[in-house]
């Protein structure tokens, strides 16, 4: 009996592994596509394929929140996209993964995706999404004050804010510093976010 | 042993291919156009793809047995499918249906100039927008005169719009009608509107052929839509030369209500003592303005809004008489107004929506004329035009309105609206001895549909029915306006409709045997709106009928028509920090009413009206100058003359070009400190700065014989003032206006 259910057990163990290792593999695989994609299209191709994974697995966040950053990134480089269509779509990502985990992760993503519909033009949109993006960071700091990228973020915020309204390279400097100094101390679980270092690594030196 | 691992190797891999079925197909929208970037999977598998440029998708799965392939694309209806997959190949045509994006979807834009929603990219004009126009004052009135479709009128208030009088325009808060917007004002000065542009949140000027929901108004409504809660408490204070005072807002601290209260006072005794004016004011122009206001935000998240403003104003000043060298014609006003504005709206499930609203007013002059010696001392002359125009006026106007709108919303953007107005008003005046009383229960009952076929077509269906009494009369009103999308940014409307209005009171006095006047209107238009870009012209003809005639007898004997094209473009984008919008109407209209003796182009519309508006913020000293330069062709005036039994235009001309250079300056210091307790603006500006000589028309002595320009009561005006307001932040608001 005893050997019967270590034997049980060790199947189940055998077969949870086996899960976990196509759900590793498939995101390793997205990961690596992700990190080489170029195009809008690359961004889409790569978000749809985290999705998938996050609407069969149903109990993980990290492919969602990975679909979410592939199009934000999608949305950094591409001028003539849609920003407003693709930020509900990175919104409508954010709740499904936070359903599932309320984290400060998907918060930096909350806060780009305001960011990027607040540029299409700031004059306007300042009021409605300049606030919702400084809300995200909020949001994200309460529930997790050392996330290096949230201090990125707001840096990258406070960079791209006229002198003359309280922003500039001076003023974002120290928070640069303060994001850098977090992510040396960052040690993230593995397909855990780890990006960021190098693009405010760039920027101090931008601010020099 | 290498080999047979190798062996072993391949036949696994054989095996795991032999498993394997390709699933590929094409996605495209109804039109059969590629959709690209499409989400195509098979239900709580990794396994899926997404369509590329030609909408082809293709990938391989080990899945077998009974599935679901699910297709889905941003924008459009999703598509899912059971699928079988056994060992043969699968293709899959699928089409996908677009869904109804309030974003995307065509908007009705013929006549209608709307700054409301800050999605949509066609804003056109918001309080800053307004308060910033230079030559505006911030009067809203002033600063849709530069928007094309109003005509550059200054000896009288009001929006005079394609061809029609003033009073043609109408103005609405919060759906219920407001019946004297303007400051009473004195012959041959216009004045200026009784609301401030920061009270509302959205304003919608329509140039003609708008919405059912709206009536009596032959040529243009203004549909203002009050602000909901504040976003702080606030106390306020300005100071000028010219006038002063507070207010505070008060927020609750569950942010669901707010109440506030503020007070001015207007004297433009050191002014005139300084700027001379060409009128002798023997009684210096004061005012007094109070408002009070709560807010409350309800458990279903609609909101119960009150406003209410007190306004008195007194005034006085001595003109030359034009039938006389040395008389003078004393003119003295004193006004009272008090306007109360409640209103509700709530949704109320499944898709209704109601909006309550009720209004009350009352204005009250007290007007006198007198014919004045050398000696500013009442004379009598015998000379009957001479002392006919000693008057005494009080003149009392109440009015009420009750109004309740239902919208349903039916899927995607289709609406159905319905619903009821009653307005109230008592007309009373006393002149010299002569008692008028004219009262009007006006009832009116309307419907319309929005109706979204795609995207890219829509249509708006509306009908009004009304009935007033003091005319015996009930008419209906069709309306109808289509908006179809040519391109991205592009689409082109047609509005059509017919509009009726009760005549003016001035006109009922002497009969209500009267029928409503009418006006039919037809307008094209075409707009292509991107990022901080708006381009728009419209066509438009519009057919009056049924005019009043005042002589020989008053009636409705009179018709005319208007009808012309106009351009509008803005570009906030192009230079940095620098916003301008140009407008050029054409307007060619005739009209036989009054006393007209034959079909004539009234004095209120000059041929070609031109603005250029300019907005500069210079980020580094935290300043904004502003410029606006406005034009106009001169509009005709006429003599009439009364000879057997007919009138005959006895001398007419047309005034000289109108010319118009407004420049204004604003100083934010407070922009960008963070937390900044006290938020600071300072505000300069001058009208007309080059000193243009502005006519507006010609006014004539009784026999003809004598003819006198109308002009402003000084060339130029200037206005410097402080605004400052504690407790608040205001600079996310000034970086959002000047970024």
């Amino acid at each position: 009996m005893k050997h019967l259910l270590i034997a049980f057990a060790l199947l189940s163990g055998t077969i949870v592994n086996a899960q976990s290792e196509k759900f590793t593999a498939a995101m390793q695989k997205q990961l690596a596509l992700l990190d080489s994609a170029k195009t809008t299209q690359d961004f889409q191709t790569v978000a749809n394929a985290f999705e998938r994974i996050g609407d069969a697995e149903k109990t993980q966040w990290l492919p969602y929140y990975y679909a979410g950053l592939a199009l934000t990134r999608a949305g950094w480089m591409d001028k003539t996209l849609d920003k407003d269509a693709n930020a509900e779509k990175i919104k409508a990502l954010c709740v499904k993964a936070e359903a599932i985990e309320k984290n400060a992760e998907i918060y930096t993503i909350r806060n780009m995706a305001a960011t990027q519909q607040m540029l299409v033009d700031p004059q306007s949109r300042w009021m409605s999404y300049g606030q919702e993006s400084g809300n995200a960071l909020q949001e994200g700091l309460k529930l997790d004050p050392n996330n290096p990228r949230l201090y990125y973020l707001q840096a990258m915020g406070v960079f791209g804010t006229p002198e003359q309204f309280g922003g500039g390279k001076t003023k974002a400097k120290p928070i640069f510093e303060k994001a850098l100094e977090l992510f040396k101390a960052e040690h993230p679980k593995p397909l855990y976010p780890h990006w960021g270092q190098g693009q405010t690594e760039q920027m101090i030196a931008q601010c020099k | 042993m290498k080999s047979i691992m190798t062996g072993l190797i391949g036949l696994v891999l054989t095996l795991q291919t032999a498993g394997q079925v390709r699933i590929s197909g094409r996605v495209t929208d109804t039109k059969k156009s590629p959709l690209i970037g499409a989400s195509i999977s098979i239900k709580d598998s990794y396994d899926g793809a997404t369509s590329d440029t030609a909408g082809r998708f293709q990938f391989v799965t080990a899945e077998k047995g009974e599935h679901t392939l699910i297709v889905s694309f941003t924008g459009y209806k999703g598509w899912e499918q059971k699928i079988t997959i056994g060992t043969d190949a699968l293709n899959f045509t699928i089409e996908l249906k677009e869904e109804f994006n309030e974003l995307k979807a065509v908007v009705i834009t013929a006549g209608t100039f709307e700054a409301s929603d800050k999605k949509r990219a066609a804003t056109v004009l918001n309080s800053i927008d307004i308060a910033t126009t230079a030559g505006s004052n911030a009067d809203i009135t002033a600063a849709l005169k530069t928007l094309p479709g109003a005509q550059q009128v200054g000896e009288k208030e009001g929006l005079f719009v394609r061809g029609g009088a003033g009073y043609e325009t109408k103005q609405f808060i919060d759906g219920t009608l407001v019946n004297n917007p303007f400051f009473s004002s004195v012959p041959d000065i216009a004045s200026r509107g009784r609301f401030s542009p920061f009270l509302f949140k959205g304003t919608v000027f329509t140039a003609g052929g708008y919405s059912a929901l709206y009536g009596q108004a032959l040529s243009s409504a203004l549909i203002l839509e009050s602000i909901d809660l504040p976003e702080q408490s606030a106390a306020n204070v300005f100071v000028s030369p010219l006038t002063w005072g507070g207010g505070y807002q008060q927020l609750a601290k569950n942010k669901k209500s707010s109440w506030g209260l503020s007070y001015g006072y207007t004297n433009l005794g050191i002014y005139f003592n300084i700027v001379k004016q060409t009128p002798d004011y023997f009684k210096i122009p004061q005012f007094h303005n109070g408002d009070a206001n709560f807010r409350i935000k309800t458990k279903r998240g609609g909101m119960i809004k009150y406003y209410t403003t007190f306004a008195s104003g007194d005034l006085g000043l001595r003109r030359a008489d034009i039938d006389s060298a040395v008389l003078k014609d004393a003119f003295s006003l004193k006004n009272y107004n008090w306007y109360n504005n409640l209103s509700w709206r709530e949704n109320l499930g499944k898709g209704w929506k109601m909006n309550l609203g009720a209004a009350f007013s009352i204005n009250k002059d007290d007007i006198q004329q007198q014919i004045q010696n050398g000696y500013n001392k009442p004379v009598t002359t015998n000379t009957s035009y001479i002392d006919g125009k000693n008057f005494t006026l009080n003149h009392r106007q109440d009015f009420a309105a009750l109004r309740a709108v239902f919208e349903k919303r039916i899927g995607g953007g289709n609406f159905i609206r319905f619903g009821s107005e009653y307005w109230y008003s008592s007309d009373r005046s006393f002149y010299n001895s002569y008692t008028s009383r004219l009262t009007d229960n006006y009832n009116a009952v309307f419907g319309e549909a929005d109706i979204y076929i795609t995207n890219a077509l829509a249509a708006k269906l509306g009908t009004r029915f009304e009935y007033s009494s003091i005319l015996g009369k009930a008419n209906v009103a069709p309306r109808l306006s289509l908006a179809y999308k040519t391109g991205k940014d592009a689409q082109v409307s047609a509005a059509y409709g017919i509009f009726y209005q009760k005549p003016e009171n001035t006109e009922m006095i002497y009969t209500t045997k009267l029928g409503y006047t009418k006006a039919t209107h037809y307008i094209l238009n075409y707009q292509k709106t991107s990022n901080n870009r708006i381009f728009r012209t419209e066509l438009f003809y519009k057919k009056y009928d049924d005019l009043i005639k005042t002589y020989p007898v008053t009636s409705n004997s009179g018709d005319g028509y208007a009808q012309g094209f106009e351009f509008f473009w803005r570009d906030k984008k192009t230079i940095k920090n620098f916003d301008y919008w140009v407008s050029y109407s054409y307007l060619d209209t005739k009209r036989d009413y009054q006393n007209f003796p034959e079909k004539l182009t009234p004095n209120f519309a000059a041929y070609h009206t031109a603005s250029l508006v300019t907005k500069r913020f210079v980020t580094k000293i935290k300043t904004g100058f502003n410029l606006t330069y406005s034009y106009a062709t001169g509009r005709p005036y006429y003599n009439f003359q009364l000879s057997n039994g007919k009138y005959n235009i006895a001398d007419q001309g047309r005034t000289r070009d109108y010319h118009s250079l407004g420049f204004s300056v604003n100083w934010v210091p407070s922009v960008g400190k963070k937390n900044a307790k006290a938020f600071w603006v300072f505000f300069a500006s001058v009208n007309n700065v080059l000193g243009s000589n502005q006519v507006y028309n010609y006014n004539y002595s009784y026999n003809g014989l004598i003819k006198q320009a109308v002009n402003p009561p000084a060339k130029r005006f200037y206005f410097v003032g402080i605004f400052l307001s504690l407790g608040v932040d205001r600079s996310e608001d000034a970086i959002n206006n000047n970024l």
